[in-house]
């Protein structure tokens, strides 16, 4: 094994430049180390000016999603050793706006998260003296997967239909929508679906499937998108067949 | 400057931030609540507690029994009348927080399931597999994007109270996209901004937990309370610091020395049994089974890696199916972080610094003695866990004492006139001081990760898990000096647009204010309790000492230390008896 | 564009990058993708087909034979040969994709994807031969 690795990270100074450029960093190799231990030695020993987000470096707060050599990835789960001896490549997330070197703008997301009401919705609500809703095992286990999904936005920066489409509601939005449709506790699906069949939601996507594949919670987003179809899909044709009837 | 105004002000998206705020928009509707965050609120760091979190819920079980587990967890030093109100309110929180969708277990009927944790009597921790902060965090910002009251200032990092005839009247925060300093006017404040592990150089806590509010409250004359006492985590792994969960220890797991003896047995904590057993052996309280690590380093009984040394949690023989069903995430951190499967190897694991039991003094109903100004969750020390926390008391804590810091703080906003007009000046001087301090400073030759290391140096080699008189002395006055290096610190990034060494440099500046008060505190109180245990001192002292610390700052800027006496209701100081 | 930017304190001034033309040759999997999104083009040619039989056998046995015939040319197999590729493709992605779309339950119990999937080759094999034995038999 090598004792340096090249670490080539996308730079975007705003105020000093109008494009991205590259600068690569020479940075000790260290078995233990993830891609965010050697992006914090540049940003500690070498070049304080370098921005980007971390928190909890146990893939699970979010924030550390970059592409590390043209994948979509969360930093502090990428151990360097996946790459060396070949060279690392940090970029910011594909299809947002890049504020400052990796740190890009979530904004369109934390909007469509808020569109889809990613709450429990119900027509009567009991007083939480009275008890819990009961739920069992196998009715948590149909939502479970989908209540996994920590934001980190990976998925939305391996959907070229988000990077065409940038109105698309997107992958984890649309999972956590489903999250609460499968909950027993839920009665909002109709409400929520209402929403998604529009013209941003659903019907956008046409099953590129990247979305799972690099999903780092194995949320499966493209699954829960394409069970929202055919749910969308059954319902007009019930609608066809039964204008009359039927919610 | 911009100028932003709203009735009610949290400062901090974490689960007693986010609690807080829902707290207001459903007692108060008519007020504006504003969520600021330095992060958006489901980075927080609520996001990694794993084990769960404890309300009594269980016919077998009773409210004085969780009052009596975590007064005496806490070493007689709880204000019991506190801990009574949060076993009290703590089902009923649970239980909305599953009303609003949390995932917890269930058992096969569909009613709540509850697994054992440390220093519990009965089983009364639920739990989202070991995921629970993660679930309750999601739950809690998800819910509260359905009020419409609610205005989220996200990625603004506050650098200042705002306080005019005497009550807070709202913050600076820098806008984090562009650089801007904006001044936020409430009629109160709630700082809800977590705790400070990043002090120490080995710790569970994430990057952001730098005691902000903390240093915010100290620098605005509110006084920290029991700050010596600071908990390490058993069970954390080398190098990374990442928390392997108590749960794992609650549904069965082993602590081993480096002949496979389980050396807990040694300490007055019981005898083994193959299953576990409450308040016995590996279910012993955290601070216990910390100190038992350090006395088998000594007798030369632990293992030795290349990140320090280690023993061995074994969960071996729970077998992969209830691992899976149970601990999935112990399996993934091992799994990816430390490359052992725990259902076939022994995991490693050593002290980790955990949790702050000190923090912003409050009472019952999270008011701070600066009007105007309230506190929640690890930010705050209300107090109910004294020496030492019970696990998965915290999350519980943060749900109760948010709701009712939301609550005061929305009754006492909406009885307030308008903001003080000597603001705005305190606003451009706080715009002046960042600008002059860190953006258009010249000279200066220091940098944020040399001082950081030696800070560092100085917390573990003087507050770890036992202290002495001298070590203490020493380390203040080398923080004294840091503090003054920190006068000369320079930085690379002069820019506006998303600068994170500025706010690290801010972050950094808050870490050396709390770090005085610990090492301060802990000076001051001659004794061993819970936590806080001095070599000098090694009993209890409850004559002179069964009472909060409370550390001010003083006009130079070393922190002075007065005392208050801890609330007694029902459980007169007793013995902490475990194994038993 | 002047070189230097125009930036004003306190405005962010995000960048955003252009998606290329070429973008489906960035990965392996948007490549396929778009393959996958090509092959309506040759279900459609599959249809246009056999409306033109259909019209063959209306306009009598002359007619249907001539048909029959033009099928037989190089160029008809050749084209016949990759549009079969290409539905085989379209129909073994939806195979895998139908227990995405569809979870069935089982008693409480969620059916494994593999069974769904397995259960849709198994319906084509059947269809396939029946199909197969009436043509045979004939
Ligand atoms: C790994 C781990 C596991 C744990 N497991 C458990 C468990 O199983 N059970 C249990 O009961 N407890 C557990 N705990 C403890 C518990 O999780 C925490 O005490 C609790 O979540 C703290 O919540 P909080 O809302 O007070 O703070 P946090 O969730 O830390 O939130 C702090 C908020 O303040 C904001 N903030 C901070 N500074 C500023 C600033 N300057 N400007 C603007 N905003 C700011 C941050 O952005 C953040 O939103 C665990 C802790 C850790 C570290
Ligand atoms: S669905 Fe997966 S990839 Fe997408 S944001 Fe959620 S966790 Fe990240
Ligand atoms: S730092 Fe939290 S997910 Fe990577």
């Amino acid at each position: 094994m090598p004792s340096t690795v090249a670490l080539t990270v996308a730079r975007y100074r705003p105020e000093r430049e109008s494009e991205p450029t590259f600068q690569t960093y020479e940075i000790p190799f260290r078995k233990d180390w993830v891609v965010l231990d050697a992006l914090n030695h540049v940003k500690d020993e070498l070049d304080g000016s370098l921005s980007f987000r971390w928190s909890c470096r146990m893939g699970v707060c979010g924030s550390c999603g970059m592409k590390v050599n043209g994948t979509p990835k969360l930093t502090c789960a990428t151990f360097l050793s996946d790459y060396v001896p070949a060279p690392i490549r940090v970029e910011p997330l594909d299809y947002f706006p890049v504020v400052r070197d990796l740190v890009v703008d979530l904004t369109d997301f934390m909007r469509k998260l808020k569109q889809v009401k990613p709450w429990i919705i119900r027509t009567e609500e009991k007083p939480p003296a009275e008890g819990e809703y009961l739920q069992t095992p196998d009715q948590l286990d149909t939502y479970k997967q989908f209540s996994m999904c920590i934001n980190c936005m990976l998925c939305y920066s391996a959907c070229p239909i988000y990077g065409l489409e940038p109105s698309f509601i997107g992958p984890a939005a649309i999972a956590l929508a489903q999250r609460y449709n499968m909950d027993s506790r839920d009665e909002g699906a109709a409400e929520r679906l209402k929403i998604l069949s529009e013209h941003d939601g659903i019907w956008q996507c046409t099953f590129v499937g990247e979305c799972t594949k690099v999903c780092p919670k194995h949320v499966d987003p493209a699954g829960a998108i394409q069970q929202y179809k055919l749910t969308g899909a059954t319902r007009w044709v019930k609608s066809l067949l039964l204008p009359w009837g039927t919610r | 400057m911009d100028l932003s105004s709203c009735d009610v002000l949290v400062v901090g998206g974490g689960g007693a931030g986010l609690r807080a705020a829902i707290a207001v928009a459903e007692t108060h509707p008519r007020l504006r609540v504003a969520v600021i965050s330095k992060v958006y609120p489901m980075r927080s760091h609520t996001v990694s507690a794993e084990g769960g979190a404890a309300a009594v819920i269980k016919a077998e079980d009773s409210l004085d029994e969780h009052a009596y587990d975590t007064i005496s967890g806490g070493d007689w030093l709880c204000d019991q009348d506190a801990v009574e109100a949060f076993v009290r309110e703590a089902p009923e929180e649970m239980l909305r927080l599953e009303h609003w969708g949390c995932p917890w277990n269930r058992e096969r009927d569909g009613h709540i399931a509850v697994r054992p944790f440390g220093g519990m009597k009965v089983e009364r921790t639920w739990f989202a597999a070991d995921k629970t902060g993660f679930h309750l965090l999601h739950t809690l910002f998800q819910t509260t994007l359905k009020y419409d009251a609610i205005q989220r200032y996200d990625e603004f990092f506050v650098t200042k109270l705002l306080v005019g005839e005497g009550r807070c009247q709202g913050v600076v925060a820098i806008e984090l996209s562009t650089g801007q300093v904006r001044a936020i006017t409430a009629n109160a404040v709630i700082l809800c901004t977590g705790g400070c592990g990043k002090i120490f150089p080995f710790t569970t806590n994430a990057s952001i937990k730098n005691g902000d509010g903390m240093a915010l409250a100290y620098r605005a004359g509110a006084p920290l309370k029991d700050m010596e006492f600071v908990q390490y985590h058993p069970t954390g792994l080398p190098f990374t610091g990442i928390l392997i969960t108590e749960a794992a220890r609650s549904e069965g797991g082993w602590l081993l020395n480096k002949d496979g003896y389980r050396y807990l047995q040694d300490y007055e904590l019981g005898t083994p049994t193959p299953k576990p057993v409450f308040r016995s052996m590996e279910l012993g309280p955290r601070d216990r089974l910390s100190q038992c690590f350090v006395k088998e380093q000594e007798k030369g009984r632990t293992l030795e890696g290349p990140y320090g040394h280690y023993v061995h949690l074994d969960i071996r023989h729970l077998g992969e199916k209830l691992i899976d069903k149970k601990l999935p995430f112990v399996r993934e951190l091992c799994l990816k972080y430390v490359g052992i499967d725990p259902v076939k190897e022994m995991i490693p694991v050593r002290p980790v610094v955990h949790y702050m039991m000190g923090g912003i003094h409050t009472d019952i109903h999270g008011a701070t003695p600066l009007k105007g100004l309230y506190a929640a969750g690890e930010a705050a020390c209300v107090s109910i866990n004294g020496a030492n926390r019970l696990g998965s008391n915290s999350l519980t804590e943060i749900l109760v004492f948010g709701a009712r810091a939301g609550k005061a703080a929305a009754a006492f906003a909406a009885e307030q006139a308008g903001a003080s007009p000597s603001l705005v000046a305190q606003a451009h001087d706080e715009q002046r001081r960042i600008e002059e301090r860190f953006l258009r400073k010249s000279g200066g030759k220091e940098r944020i990760a040399t001082l950081r290391a030696e800070m560092h140096q100085i917390m573990e080699e003087s507050a770890g898990i036992y202290r002495t008189e001298t070590v203490l002395k020493e380390a203040a006055g080398k923080l004294k000096r840091l503090q003054e290096r920190f006068q000369d610190l320079s930085l690379d990034d002069r820019s506006y647009t998303f600068n994170t060494e500025l706010t690290a440099a801010l972050e950094l500046s808050y870490m050396l204010d709390v770090a005085q008060t610990i090492v301060h505190s802990a000076l001051e109180r001659r004794e061993s309790r819970g936590s806080h245990q001095r070599t000098d001192y090694p009993q209890r002292d409850d004559e002179r000492f069964l009472a909060h610390s409370l550390a001010y700052r003083a006009e130079e800027g070393s922190p002075r230390i007065a005392y208050r006496p801890v609330t007694i209701t029902r459980w007169p100081p007793g013995k902490r008896v475990y194994g038993r | 564009m002047s070189a230097e930017p125009h930036y004003t304190l306190y405005h962010p001034r995000w960048y955003r990058r252009r998606v290329s033309v070429w973008w489906w040759l960035q990965n392996r999997s948007y490549t396929w993708f778009v393959l996958r999104e090509l092959t309506s083009v040759f279900v459609a040619f599959f249809a246009v087909v056999y409306l033109w039989q259909l019209r063959a056998l209306a306009q009598g046995p002359e007619a249907y034979g001539l048909f029959l015939l033009r099928l037989k040319t190089p160029l008809f197999l050749a084209l016949d040969t990759v549009a079969f590729l290409f539905v085989l493709f379209h129909a073994i992605t939806w195979f895998h994709l139908t227990p995405k779309a569809m979870v069935f339950q089982v008693r409480g119990k969620r059916v494994p994807d593999w069974v769904i999937v397995g259960s849709n080759y198994a319906a084509w094999l059947v269809l396939s031969g029946a199909v197969a034995f009436t043509l045979l038999r004939g």
